[in-house]
């Protein structure tokens, strides 16, 4: 299939009894915008988990980028050009802000000149070129002054955006945002948003999980709706946002 | 500062310690120094995996013992007699098997032994290094105190191997029968300084080792696994495989700090070479002295060698392991970060009380 980045097919995934998702099929093409919504708990973030490896579906397969994603470690999906930003962020405690974001340098940019797993026109980064990235990536989300501090001294706001800086530092294809907006400003939103869209400009699929509806409608090309496990809705977000069923999730919540 | 020229520097300095005990200290003094150098190696191996890793090992007496025990096999092993090796396959619970012997000759290994102690604590860290692999392909999928109870059976299941062992003594322990000096190049040198050289020279390539992973891309993986795991899975760290190359690496400084030990005591017991002291001292000596940079467990193993070597002296042995205790309960409750912390925390406190 020409064009599809991502392939989900019948994804499943119970906790003890709780199906916390129940046979998801979805397929992203390479360059979209998509939206994925849903009430809390229906299981927006667990998806998110068994596509990058967090987590183990026991039902199900995932192809991203033409290769069977299944029983990879979460690593090297992060290596073959997934990356995701956790909800509740999760910033390495003891390394600054910018020591942070080299991480995914070292680990995944710089691993994929060993591995041949291309994305960008990309080689090995020497020290300078990692120390100019970073700079390049607190720039992007506007903490450049906060390089040299601690995630303990940093606010919540600062941390999520940390944890997406993160993400994009891997370079990615597809870049699973997870919640990122929860508590920003109004033009926080905006501007991060603004760097989404900039993003996908350069050539990158993004998922967008989010609450901020404004948000949601202005990014999404396509609108994915999961209610308790199953994806209910799919399509354009002015449809999705008016079919019944998905009012109906919603106005129950 | 480059890695060449902190080893240098290091040289420098253990040479410079050497230098002095010859000049003022007595045999005592080299005795002594031995000890708080063996704890310096294995205080620095622990902490790449304890302290660097965030994995807690209980069980470093193994590691210690594994490199004792390598050292005492192949002292035992004479290359005149003919090696005999047998190969016995039989189906459990049953008659049915065969066992064949071949014996093989190995004078030609005669020029070589007995063997130096650098090769064998080249050879006690390559097998310790290899039970560390082990061990970690074993454990690792474990977390916190499951995995330290793991490293602990670990250190049971091979002291119950060596006690059942005969060629090393088994319980009743060897006998190890070393010269009482060398001499080099003409120099003569007692045994017990030759001892201390080479256990300095060890802790000098420890520390350097150690400082390099700490500044590396290495070094920065196993902070993340110490921080957080998913995390750093997130950002294409492969943590299985850092995690190894951690238990190897620590594992081999663990057995090449055993490996001279049997030399130094005379006389090796599996209740000596398990004792209790090492297992505890490893983890107390880094947690006392810090246990994010190599500075730590330097700073702990000499304070806390140093004082257990003198009460052991003034008062009893006894005393000496209660005082690690104390101490550790003191720093882990009132200086988490150590000795390194504290000095940190005082010097950060005179920095902005100056502005
Ligand atoms: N590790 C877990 N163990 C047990 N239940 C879980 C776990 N993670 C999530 N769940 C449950 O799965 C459901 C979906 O959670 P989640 O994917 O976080 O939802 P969302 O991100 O859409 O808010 C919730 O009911 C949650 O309680
Ligand atoms: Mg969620």
């Amino acid at each position: 299939m020409a064009g599809q980045l991502l392939e989900i097919e019948n994804v499943g995934k119970r906790f003890g009894g709780f199906a916390a998702l129940d046979g998801i099929n979805l397929t992203v093409a390479q360059g979209e915008r998509v939206g994925l919504i849903g009430p809390n708990g229906s299981g927006k973030s667990t998806l998110v988990n068994c596509l990058c490896g967090t987590l183990t579906n026991e039902t199900g397969t995932v192809q991203f980028d033409g290769y069977p994603m299944n029983g990879l470690a979460a690593h090297q999906r992060t290596h073959r050009g997934m990356a995701r930003s956790f909800q509740l962020p999760r910033p390495f405690g003891s390394l600054t802000v910018a020591e942070n974001l080299r991480i995914p340098l070292l680990y995944t940019v710089n691993a994929r000149a060993h591995t041949g797993i291309k994305t960008h026109a990309h080689t090995h980064l020497n020290h300078a070129q990692l120390e100019a990235r970073c700079a390049e990536l607190l720039g992007l989300v506007g903490l450049a002054n906060k390089a040299n501090k601690l995630p303990r001294d940093l606010t919540q706001v600062e941390m999520r955006k940390i944890e997406l800086a993160r993400a994009m530092a891997t370079d990615p294809k597809l870049l699973i945002a997870d919640e990122s907006m929860a508590g920003l400003s109004q033009s926080e939103v905006e501007d991060i948003v603004g760097l989404l869209i900039k993003l996908n400009e350069r050539g990158i699929t993004i998922i967008l999980i989010e609450h901020i509806m404004r948000a949601v409608m202005s990014f999404s090309q396509r609108l994915v709706v999961l209610v308790s496990g199953k994806k209910i809705a799919d399509g354009k977000p002015g449809d999705v946002v008016n079919n019944p069923q998905v009012i109906g999730a919603y106005l129950g919540e | 500062m480059r890695t060449p020229f902190f080893f240098i520097i290091a040289l420098v300095v253990g040479a410079a310690v050497f230098g002095v005990a010859l000049w003022k200290g007595g045999d005592y003094t080299f005795y002594a120094g031995y000890v708080v150098l063996q704890f310096i190696v294995l205080a620095t191996a622990w902490n790449i995996l304890g302290g660097y890793c965030g994995y807690v090992n209980f069980g470093s007496a193994a590691f210690f013992a594994v490199g004792a025990y390598c050292s005492v096999a192949l002292h035992k092993f004479d290359p005149t007699k003919p090696l005999e090796l047998c190969l016995s396959v039989w189906i459990p619970f049953t008659e049915i098997g065969f066992r064949a012997c071949s014996t093989l000759n190995v004078s030609f290994l005669s020029p070589i032994f007995p063997l130096p102690i650098p090769a064998l604590i080249v050879f006690g860290g390559l097998i310790s290094g290899i039970v560390g692999l082990g061990m970690g392909y074993l454990t690792l999928r474990l977390r916190g105190a499951f995995f330290a109870i793991a490293t602990l059976a670990l250190a049971v299941v091979l002291q119950t191997m060596v006690v059942n062992w005969d060629y090393v003594g088994g319980s009743r322990g060897a006998y190890i029968i070393r010269p009482s000096e060398l001499t080099f190049a003409g120099i003569k040198l007692g045994y017990i300084q030759y001892l201390f050289l080479i256990m300095m020279l060890l802790s000098v390539i420890a520390l350097t080792l150690a400082r390099l992973i700490e500044r590396s891309r290495l070094g920065y993986g196993f902070a993340t696994i110490r921080d957080d795991e998913l995390a750093a899975e997130a950002c294409g760290v492969p943590t299985l495989r850092l995690k190894l190359i951690a238990t190897t690496i620590s594992g081999m400084l663990m057995g090449m700090a055993g490996a001279p030990f049997p030399y130094y005591i005379g006389y090796l017991e599996p209740g000596t070479a398990f004792g209790l002291s090492y297992g505890v001292n490893s983890i107390a000596m880094p947690m006392i002295g810090g246990t994010t940079s190599w500075v730590g467990p330097l700073v702990g193993a000499l304070i806390v060698a140093t004082l257990q070597q003198w009460v052991t002296v003034t008062i009893s042995s006894e005393w000496g392991v209660l005082i690690v205790g104390l101490l550790l309960i003191f720093f882990v409750i009132i200086a988490p970060k150590g000795v390194v912390g504290l000095v940190q925390a005082t010097r950060r406190r005179f920095k902005t009380g100056e502005h």
